[in-house]
Formats: structure tokens, C-alpha cells, sequence
């Protein structure tokens, strides 16, 4: 409990504001060394916090370009010559093209160039994610080769003219007829030859036990069905690039979330070498995950090559419901059973979702149920039909935002038919050690996150009975649910420091920032690595020129440099030691017994001994000094430990008794996912994944019409996401424990808070009503 | 691209004379309009903009008030005689769009609005009677959770979105228009149009027409009215359902009551029946309920707003019931 830190910069009229911060303040100053947690000693002298960078709440470095307007996206580089792209969509699900009139649209003002499989260039199949450690794209479907249509919103047309409205004009006047087959566009049919299905190298199948056998003979059980719809991705920034070949290097302007994979991708598409590729994203508006490789980048550059023009294809909002792809819908199976003492003797996590032919992308929604409770008793796997449907990716917490939901909506419904408090359920199945792997937790204290949580947020507890009241037409009520992310780290990872004369230093990685402060959180990490000024620090990221394959995806990106610029900081002080004098007292030692701090290298042993690196860097030939490391086996997460993110979410929920409309006026929730390091940027990324996780919950769905495989809804006038006032305040915490095995003692947050918001909020419906709400979005009318 | 002209107009007179055949449209805000020519859906070669004729609001003699059709929805739901002597309109527009809509949006644009039904806006890949008529409605059988219930038909089940003109119904507001031929006016409640089999037709205007202003009638001593709206998220939202209601209770007795319903029908729904059903009796909770079946007796539904007659009945009954406070 005491490791428990409130939220630093709760509303202003909290009477604890004072005290909150001075042990914010503490915190720093214990972890302020840029050694690995864990290790650190009070003796060196970073340890007065000069340097002090982890854990402060800095603003985002990119924060002020992009309010004045001066960040440059995909969409705004220009040169000479260059013309506007727009699409043509299919507009059925399967068949072949039979006819394609572009006549009038190769005679409309402006127009450049009309590209169809009939003179697009012979291209491979784009590499999908999961077919090679760099294919980053979202399917294997081939790209306008061929008349075959195989969803409805396929790309059937390229146009290039002068002007986006010349462009999107003749878009309009091209003809397409089709011969219609056959598709598949309901789940109900794809779903009657579902296949136990595999992600991520394993197969989505796991028995421990006789599973069935238990629920059977179970003291108490619940057996429930859900269902979730598929979603779009509606990134602020729409899906756009900007196209150059010169000098025999296809130039992109990019928005991706992994540059370095985008442009092997790319390059393996038009059988070009990836240095022939150089793709920068510097300011992305947005990903989620799907921020990644899909048609419109091969299209741009193929018509680019063709015309021999620059294009800048950018999506309309519509382009992007119809070519880049999202979460799949699931209907899943969550069963429990458990002794009357609460302790669970069979968990069933199973169900049914869809992906494409030409994509591997399963939904994972059992992950959650693998790792966060003990049961005697397991059976979780996941089937998988295919559709004739956009390809289905990532999308913030790929299968834990709806895993989540069922699984602790099951627990909710347990302990209600145990008459056991909620918390009090999960607590006495909280496992000692992964309950699936047998590993021992890296960092685990989800039990500290429950009790702050129910502290902070008033929890009332509870024995099988309803807590809700009523309020005039509104019914009251309250609910809780636990949240899970995996921590993971992928290999790639790499970085360049280089310092300079002036005592600063650049850091260089392939790394993306999406939005969510990678530049900001990677200059603290260097500053504590390093013992050079934060402000010191620049840092230059988005480009493929630069280090590293890495990704900004899975929560892992931070994760990745911090163990990159750890490897380059450990080649640097061997640089370093090439270049201290006869003269010094350090002269001599070996690289492994000096560190760096306070802008000098010293030695460990004695830390009095120091040279400012000011000084060694004048000593050198070019005037800098630069190393480039790349992180080491990732064996922390894949071998060693079982490391994963947790959480505590609780809400207060409102049902009109007259209308069924649904209101959250509350939201509490406390992470624990190791050290945070950086209190700003990591509550607004809790914030917004509660805020997306809100919307999934009461709102959000595509609305896929199963008749013809079209999404009815492709824009935010249709496609409902939360407007300010369905965001209530949200009051965020976290425990900052450190996980000594992740690289910064950070496990990553970018997605845990799309879980468990979803179950908080349908417990307390049922708190409030109770009426269970077991499929999303959950709207009104489900409870008049 | 499709080539037009932007013309402003000085005067009312100066904008019918400027509109010359089907291919010109008056422009409001083009809150709407905008959209729909970006869809490919209206394709006018001529814009005469309309937006700063008839700004203003004018008490009459008779002690109605005549809104002019360029006013902006803000400064309507703003205005104090509006807010004092017809509330359910001022709550009406406040509960549609956003700020910066009805900041932008014209009385007279608003009226003229089209349907939000998401096959009438995809002109590549759905059916429309509304928009090309005779080839089919893929809203039947399709995403219908905005849909019609009541005066809808076999060739279109499109509802209109204004919150606004829910409000005008239950004033009785009269809608003046001017042609070259001369001025008319039109009751609000038969100046739209019922789909049958030519869902394209949608109101009494014939082309070259041009609102000029909207007459609200006196309002009634002790009348009480409002606006009630659910939808699906709590802003920027079209209305599932809506209702304006009014009440006037003497002596324990209703003498008048009003009932308009949005998002339901393809113009504002007024329940002439269900009024007829309360006035003379108690204002009690049987009353109304009775009222509201009356109501939605003729409702049809699709499977996806099967919910909406229910939902319709207790808005209805409950805005009833807030209307009668103490009275009850």
C-alpha cells in the first residue's frame, strides 16, 4: 500500500495536492541513477536528482510545434510536379471485374493518369504480419494485379490529377461492372467452419485439466455467451502518404508506426532493396495499431512510378473505413466454476471471430484468462472463420479490450451467485505464479491496485446483493473489473548516441511517435542513462535511416529503446575509455567499472574520481563521440519471467429507468505496469484508452451489412465515438513499483487502460438495474 | 468537377430572380447542403446565398413572432422571447448538432434538411428511392436503428433529423414562402411531405420557392411545454426519439395538450389522436399513458428499432408527466 502514489496532478482543489507531489519528488530522487532498477546504489552522484528525469512529469517535445501548426504529417510535404491521388471502391464483396470505363475520367480536367489492374506494374504480395519477422502489412491480398475482387471497398482504381478535386471528381466517373460470386459475409455461416485458430506463432488452444468435467461438478458456476462487433480504426490523423522516386530511392511520407518494417515491406512489394526504400513518419496523428502497411501505400507509389510524378494520397475518412482495417467481431464463452469459498476449479475462455484468407490475424481474446487468475481447470481456444471482409488487425489491446470484458463480466456474475465481494473473489484467486507458464512474476501488486482503487473510488462492498439506488428517473450503481496488458519487447531494437562539445547528446532511433510522447519519454530514459540534462538531449526518430526495426505497437516501444540505448550507452563508455588520459586516475580502469553521471564519467568504485565528458569529447578526433547498441535477447518475457501489466477499474454508472440511456459520471482507475516514467504523458495515455475503452462499451461498431459486406457507417457522423460530455473526469493512479526485469522498469501503457472499463461499466449496469449486459456496444434500448 | 456559380443575394426578391430552373439551389449555412454536393447527391450549378436575408426576429401585432428564415439557430434558441414564451423551442435546438452548427445554421436551412439514412448518403454502393427513384431501398432489411416508424412506406423508411422543426409542430408555426408568383403560407404540419411511392418529394415547395420567414402564433397563457430527446450518445447525436409536449391545465382538467414526435416519421409526427385523448381529462398517468398508445397505434417497425414505439410511449408519458408537476 505504501508504494501506492496518488495522481500528481489530480484537480487542483485536492487537499492532498501538497503532500502528493513531495512524494512524487521522493521517488525520483531514489531512482535517479542510470543504471538498471534494481541495482542502484544511494552512493553515486546522480543521486541527488540533478539529473533526475524518470518519473517527472515533462511536456511533450512535440507538444508546442503541433499546437502552432508547425508539425509536418504525411499529408503536408509537396514537391514539384506533384498530384493528388483518389480511390475507386469496390462496391461488392466478391467477383471479378467484367468491365472498367475510364474514359471519361482520363479526359476530365487534370487528370494525369487513371491506374487499374490493367496497367498497374507487376507487384508481389505485400508481406502480412506473422509471414516473416518484417512483414508489416495487413494482408497478402495483391494489390490491383488482378480483376478479382475479394471485399467490398476494395481498391478497383487509382486516379492522379492535378488537384485533390480534380482527382476526386473523376473518381466519380468511372464505371466498373462486376460478375458477383459467392461471398461470405455472415458470421453465422463463416462461423460453421471456424478452425481452432493460431496467433502469434501459437496455436489459440490451451487445456489444463478436464475443464467441462469441473463446471459440472462445480459447488457454483456461471456459463455465459457474449458477443462484440467488429470496429474501425479512427485515428485523428486519416491514413496518408506522400510519394517520390528520385535517384533510384522510393521517397515516402509516411504515417506508420514502424518505419523501418514499413519500408522492407514496401520495398519487397515493388522487389526493390529496403535501402532503396527511405520512409520517414516524423509526426504521426495516430495508430492504434493500425497505422501499418495497406493498399494505399503501394498504390500511391505504383501510380507515382507510372505517371513518373510525385503523388500525395491522402484518405478521405471514408478510405479509411474501407481499406485499412480493424478489430474483428467475436462471440465468446466465458465459464466458471468455483468451490463455495470462491476459489475457481474450472475456467472456459473460448469463442468464435473472423479474419481474412490472407491475413493471420486471430482476435487473441482468451490472453487475459492465460495470466491474471488461478483455476484448477482450463480450456481456452480460440475459432477462427474466414470472411469476405476488409482484413482485420490490431486495435488497441488486440483481444484483452474485449477479452477483458467477458471474462470479468463472468467474475462479476460468480461472485454475485457466490455472495462474495468482487474484489474479494479475485483476490483468492490471485496466483502466486503464472497460473499457465509456472513462471514466477517479474513485478506483480494488482491486489495494492484493487485496495487503492476501492479506497480512492469509495468502493462499497458487497455479498451478492445490489448497492444501486435510485436518483428520480435514474438508477444508480456501481462496478468494478480487473484490466490486463502483457508486457512484451520485440527484437529490433537499436540505438546511436552521439555526444557533442557542448555536453549534449543526440539519440537517434527508428522508433515512432504516434502521438503518445515516444520523443519525450526516450530523451528521460537517455538523460537517466546517460547523466546529461534532459533538455540536453535531442532526439531524432521516424525515419528508417536511422537505428533499429522497432515498432510502436503492443505497449513494447519504450520498453525496446530503453534496453537499445542501455546497449549503446554500455558500447559508449567503452569509447569513452579510448579516450581518457595517461593523467587521469580513470586511466586504466576497464569500461565495466565506470559509469556515466552528472555529465562525467566516473568510477563506480569511486565516484569522487571523474572526467567531464566535455573534456573526453574535445580529446576526439571529429569533435563527437558515438555508439550504437542494440537491445539484447528479449529472453526476460519469452523464457524467464511472467510479466504483465495489471490494473483495478471501477465506475459509477447512471440508467434512466424512462429511456434506458446510459451515463458513467465516475471512473477510478489504478495500473500496475511497473515504474511510470513520465506522471503527464502516462495519464493521458490511461485517459485516453479509458476514453476509447468508453466508447467500445456504450457506442462503438462498425455496421457491417452482412448482405453485400459493406460498412454502412464510414464516417464520424455515423460511427459513434464518445463527444465530451460522455467523458466524465476520470481519476487515474498507479502503484510505480519498478519491474527489475524490464529495461527501464517500465512494462508500457499504451493499451491497458482499453481494459477493463468495458466490465466495470456493464457491472454496474447490472449494480444499477440489474439487467447483465453481455454484448457491445451496450445502448439503450438493451435496458428499457 | 462540377462547374457552378456563388451569387449572393441582396434581397428576397433579388434571390428569386436570380434562381432559374432546377439546377440553381438557395444556400443557407450549407450545413447540409455542403455535404450533400460533397457526396455527389445534390449537384446544383448555381448557389444563391440566402444567409443574410431575413436576419431578424419580430414580435407581430397579434402577438406571435416571426422568425426570419436567415437567423441562426443559436441566436433562435438565445433569443429571450423565445426562451420565455416558447421554450420547447429554444431546448429543441439546443439538443441538436453542436455549437458551432447552430451557430452556422439557418431557420430556413434546417427546415429544408435532408434525411441522415446512411444508404441515401452512399451514392457508389446502396439503393435510394429518395435518391434515384424506383431502384430500391437497402434501409429495409439493412442498419434501420434511425429509421421511421410511423408514416413511412414500402420505398423509404428515412426519418427527418431537425430537432427544430419537433418544436415548430407544436407551436402550429406557419412557414411563409415566397415565390415570383407571390407569397403563400404553410402550416409546418402539412408542409412535409409523406414518402408513398415518390420518397424523393419531401415537402410542399415547389422549385424557385424560397422560405422567408416562420411565424410562430401567440403563445397561450399558462401553457407549459418542452423538449425531450434521447439518442445514443449525450451530444452531437440525432434524435432516436424525441417529443415536444404541452400541456394546459385549468381546474384540474387538461384543456389543451400538444404532442410532436421526432425521429420517427419523415416529418415531425404531431399526435393529433393521442392530444384529443387527454384534453378534457385529468391530468393523471393513465391519461397519458393512453394517450401515448394512441400515439404509436400505427407504428410499424424494422428489426433494428423495434424498440422505438415503447421507447416513443414513455417519453412521451414522461414528459407529460413532468408538464403536469403539481397538477397530478
Amino acid at each position: 500500500m505504501t508504494n501506492i502514489k496518488p495522481n500528481p496532478s489530480s484537480r487542483k482543489s485536492d487537499p492532498n495536492r501538497r503532500q502528493v507531489l513531495a512524494g512524487s519528488a521522493a521517488v525520483v530522487a531514489v531512482s535517479a541513477l542510470g543504471l538498471p532498477v534494481g541495482a542502484q546504489t544511494t552512493t553515486t552522484p546522480a543521486a541527488s536528482g540533478a539529473f533526475a528525469s524518470l518519473g517527472v512529469p515533462h511536456i511533450r517535445r512535440d507538444g508546442a510545434e503541433k499546437a502552432r501548426g508547425g508539425a509536418k504529417f504525411a499529408a503536408e510535404y509537396s514537391y514539384p510536379g506533384m498530384v493528388y491521388g483518389a480511390l475507386v471502391y469496390s462496391t461488392i464483396a466478391r467477383g471479378t471485374i467484367t468491365s472498367l470505363e475510364a474514359a471519361e475520367a482520363e479526359a476530365a480536367p487534370g487528370v494525369v493518369l487513371v491506374m487499374t489492374h490493367e496497367n498497374a506494374p507487376r507487384l508481389e504480395r505485400p508481406e502480412p504480419f506473422y509471414s516473416s519477422p518484417t512483414g508489416m502489412a495487413g494482408s497478402s491480398t495483391p494489390v490491383m494485379q488482378d480483376a478479382e475482387v475479394l471485399w467490398n471497398g476494395q481498391p478497383v482504381a487509382v486516379v492522379l490529377a492535378s488537384t485533390q478535386e480534380e482527382a476526386d471528381h473523376a473518381a466519380t466517373l468511372i464505371n466498373v461492372a462486376y460478375e458477383e460470386s459467392d461471398a461470405v459475409t455472415s458470421f453465422d455461416v463463416a462461423a460453421e467452419s471456424a478452425q481452432t485458430s493460431f496467433y502469434a506463432g501459437r496455436n489459440l488452444l490451451i487445456e489444463e485439466g478436464d475443464a467441462e468435467a469441473a463446471l459440472a461438478d462445480a459447488e457454483v458456476s456461471v456459463d455465459l455467451s457474449f458477443n462484440t462487433p467488429a470496429h474501425n480504426h479512427n485515428q485523428i490523423e486519416p491514413h496518408a502518404v506522400t510519394v517520390l522516386w528520385q535517384d533510384g530511392i522510393l521517397r515516402m511520407h509516411d504515417c506508420s508506426q514502424g518505419v523501418d518494417l514499413s519500408a522492407i515491406t514496401i520495398a519487397k512489394v515493388f522487389g526493390i532493396s529496403p535501402a532503396e526504400v527511405h520512409l520517414s513518419a516524423e509526426y504521426v496523428g495516430g495508430g492504434f495499431g493500425g497505422k501499418t502497411v495497406w493498399q494505399y501505400h503501394i498504390l500511391a507509389a505504383a501510380a507515382s512510378q507510372l505517371a513518373d510524378r510525385p503523388v500525395r494520397m491522402a484518405l478521405t475518412r471514408e478510405g479509411v473505413f474501407r481499406i485499412c482495417g480493424a478489430r474483428a467481431p467475436t462471440r465468446q464463452r466465458v465459464a466458471l466454476g468455483s468451490n463455495r469459498e470462491g476459489r475457481l476449479t474450472s475456467l472456459i475462455h473460448t469463442g468464435t471471430t473472423m479474419k481474412i484468407e490472407n491475413n493471420s490475424m486471430t482476435e487473441p481474446f482468451f490472453e487475459q484468462s492465460e495470466h491474471m487468475y488461478r483455476a484448477d481447470n482450463m480450456h481456452l481456444e480460440i475459432r477462427a472463420g474466414t470472411m469476405d471482409m476488409l482484413a482485420n488487425t490490431f486495435m488497441r489491446a488486440p483481444g484483452a479490450a474485449t477479452g477483458t470484458f467477458t471474462l470479468e463480466v463472468a467474475l462479476d456474475e460468480l461472485a454475485e451467485r457466490l455472495a462474495i465481494d468482487p474484489i474479494e473473489l479475485r483476490v483468492r484467486n490471485e496466483p502466486d505464479v503464472n497460473p499457465t507458464t509456472g513462471r514466477k512474476h517479474s513485478q506483480r501488486a494488482l491486489i495494492d491496485a484493487y485496495r487503492e482503487g476501492a479506497r480512492r473510488f469509495g468502493w462499497v462492498p458487497r455479498s451478492g446483493e445490489r448497492q444501486g439506488y435510485r436518483e428520480g428517473e435514474w438508477q444508480v450503481g456501481t462496478g468494478m473489473a480487473a484490466a490486463y496488458y502483457p508486457y512484451k519487447r520485440f527484437p529490433g531494437g537499436a540505438a546511436r548516441i552521439t555526444l557533442n562539445g557542448e555536453g549534449g547528446a543526440l539519440i537517434e532511433t527508428a522508433a515512432a511517435d504516434m502521438g503518445m510522447g515516444t520523443t519525450t519519454a526516450t530523451a528521460a530514459v537517455a538523460s537517466e542513462r546517460l547523466g546529461i540534462p534532459y533538455e540536453a538531449i535531442e532526439v531524432r526518430h521516424g525515419d528508417n535511416t536511422l537505428p533499429g526495426a522497432l515498432i510502436a505497437a503492443a505497449s513494447q516501444q519504450t520498453a525496446a529503446i530503453g534496453a537499445s540505448l542501455t546497449a549503446a550507452h554500455e558500447v559508449l563508455l567503452a569509447e569513452l575509455v579510448s579516450l581518457v588520459p595517461a593523467t587521469s586516475p580513470l586511466h586504466g580502469l576497464p569500461a565495466a567499472e565506470l559509469g556515466t553521471a552528472e555529465g562525467a564519467l566516473y568510477s563506480l568504485a569511486d565516484p569522487q574520481q571523474r572526467i567531464p565528458l566535455v573534456d573526453l569529447v574535445a580529446l576526439s578526433e571529429s569533435g563527437t563521440v558515438s555508439a550504437e547498441g542494440q537491445g539484447g535477447p528479449i529472453s526476460e518475457w519469452t523464457q524467464d519471467w511472467s510479466m504483465h501489466s495489471t490494473g483495478a477499474v471501477f465506475t459509477e454508472v447512471r440508467v434512466n429507468s424512462v429511456t434506458g440511456e446510459i451515463r458513467v459520471p465516475r471512473i477510478t482507475a489504478i495500473y500496475d505496469c511497473g515504474k511510470i516514467l513520465n506522471s503527464k504523458l502516462a495519464e493521458s495515455q490511461f485517459r485516453g484508452g479509458i476514453i476509447m475503452a468508453l466508447g467500445m462499451t456504450l457506442m462503438e461498431g462498425a455496421s457491417f451489412d452482412e448482405r453485400n459486406g459493406r460498412v454502412m457507417n464510414p464516417s464520424f457522423g455515423s460511427y459513434y465515438m464518445p463527444t465530451h460530455l460522455d467523458v466524465p473526469h476520470i481519476d487515474v493512479g498507479w502503484t510505480d513499483i519498478p519491474d527489475p526485469q524490464a529495461p527501464t522498469g517500465a512494462r508500457g501503457i499504451g493499451e491497458i487502460g482499453m481494459s477493463g472499463p468495458a466490465a466495470a461499466i456493464s457491472n454496474a449496469i447490472y449494480d444499477a438495474t440489474g439487467k447483465r449486459a453481455r454484448d457491445l456496444p451496450i445502448r439503450l434500448d438493451a435496458l428499457m | 468537377m462540377n462547374p457552378l456559380t456563388y451569387e449572393k443575394a441582396t434581397s428576397s426578391t433579388d434571390a428569386l430572380e436570380r434562381h432559374d430552373g432546377d439546377t440553381a439551389k438557395f444556400l443557407g449555412a450549407g450545413t447540409n447542403l455542403v455535404d450533400l454536393m460533397r457526396e455527389g447527391i445534390a449537384t446544383p450549378t448555381r448557389l444563391i446565398d440566402v444567409t443574410s436575408l431575413a436576419q431578424s426576429i419580430e414580435e407581430q401585432s397579434d402577438g406571435g413572432l416571426r422568425i426570419g428564415a436567415g437567423v441562426s439557430n443559436t441566436a433562435v434558441a438565445e433569443d429571450a422571447t423565445v426562451r420565455a414564451q416558447y421554450p420547447a423551442l429554444s431546448r429543441a435546438i439546443l439538443a441538436g448538432a453542436s455549437a458551432q452548427i447552430r451557430n452556422m445554421a439557418t431557420v430556413g436551412g434546417n427546415i429544408l434538411q435532408r434525411t441522415r439514412c446512411s444508404y441515401f448518403y452512399d451514392v457508389a454502393g446502396s439503393r435510394c428511392n429518395k435518391r434515384t427513384p424506383g431502384e430500391g431501398c437497402d434501409a429495409i432489411g439493412g442498419f434501420n436503428r434511425a429509421h421511421g416508424i410511423l408514416g413511412v412506406s414500402d420505398s423509404c423508411i428515412a426519418t427527418h433529423p431537425s430537432d427544430m422543426s419537433v418544436a415548430l409542430s407544436l407551436y402550429d408555426a406557419v412557414i411563409n414562402v415566397e415565390s415570383e408568383q407571390g407569397t403563400r403560407s404553410i402550416s409546418i404540419n402539412d408542409f412535409y411531405v409523406l414518402p408513398g411511392d415518390t420518397p424523393d418529394i419531401e415537402n410542399q415547395l415547389n422549385p424557385g420557392e424560397l422560405i422567408v420567414s416562420v411565424d410562430l402564433p401567440a403563445p397561450s397563457a399558462n401553457r407549459r411545454a418542452t423538449y425531450r430527446k434521447v439518442r445514443d450518445r449525450a451530444s452531437y447525436a440525432f434524435a432516436l426519439v424525441s417529443v415536444a409536449g404541452s400541456l394546459i391545465i385549468e381546474d384540474g382538467l387538461v384543456v389543451d395538450a400538444g404532442i410532436s414526435i421526432g425521429g420517427v416519421a419523415p416529418k415531425p409526427w404531431r399526435a393529433t389522436e393521442a392530444e384529443a385523448a387527454i384534453v378534457g381529462s385529468p391530468p393523471t398517468e393513465e391519461v397519458f399513458r393512453n394517450a401515448a398508445q394512441i400515439a404509436l397505434a400505427d407504428a410499424t417497425t424494422q428489426p433494428g428499432n423495434v424498440f422505438k414505439p415503447e421507447l416513443a410511449q414513455r417519453v412521451i408519458v414522461a414528459v407529460l408527466q413532468d408538464l403536469a408537476g403539481d397538477a397530478q
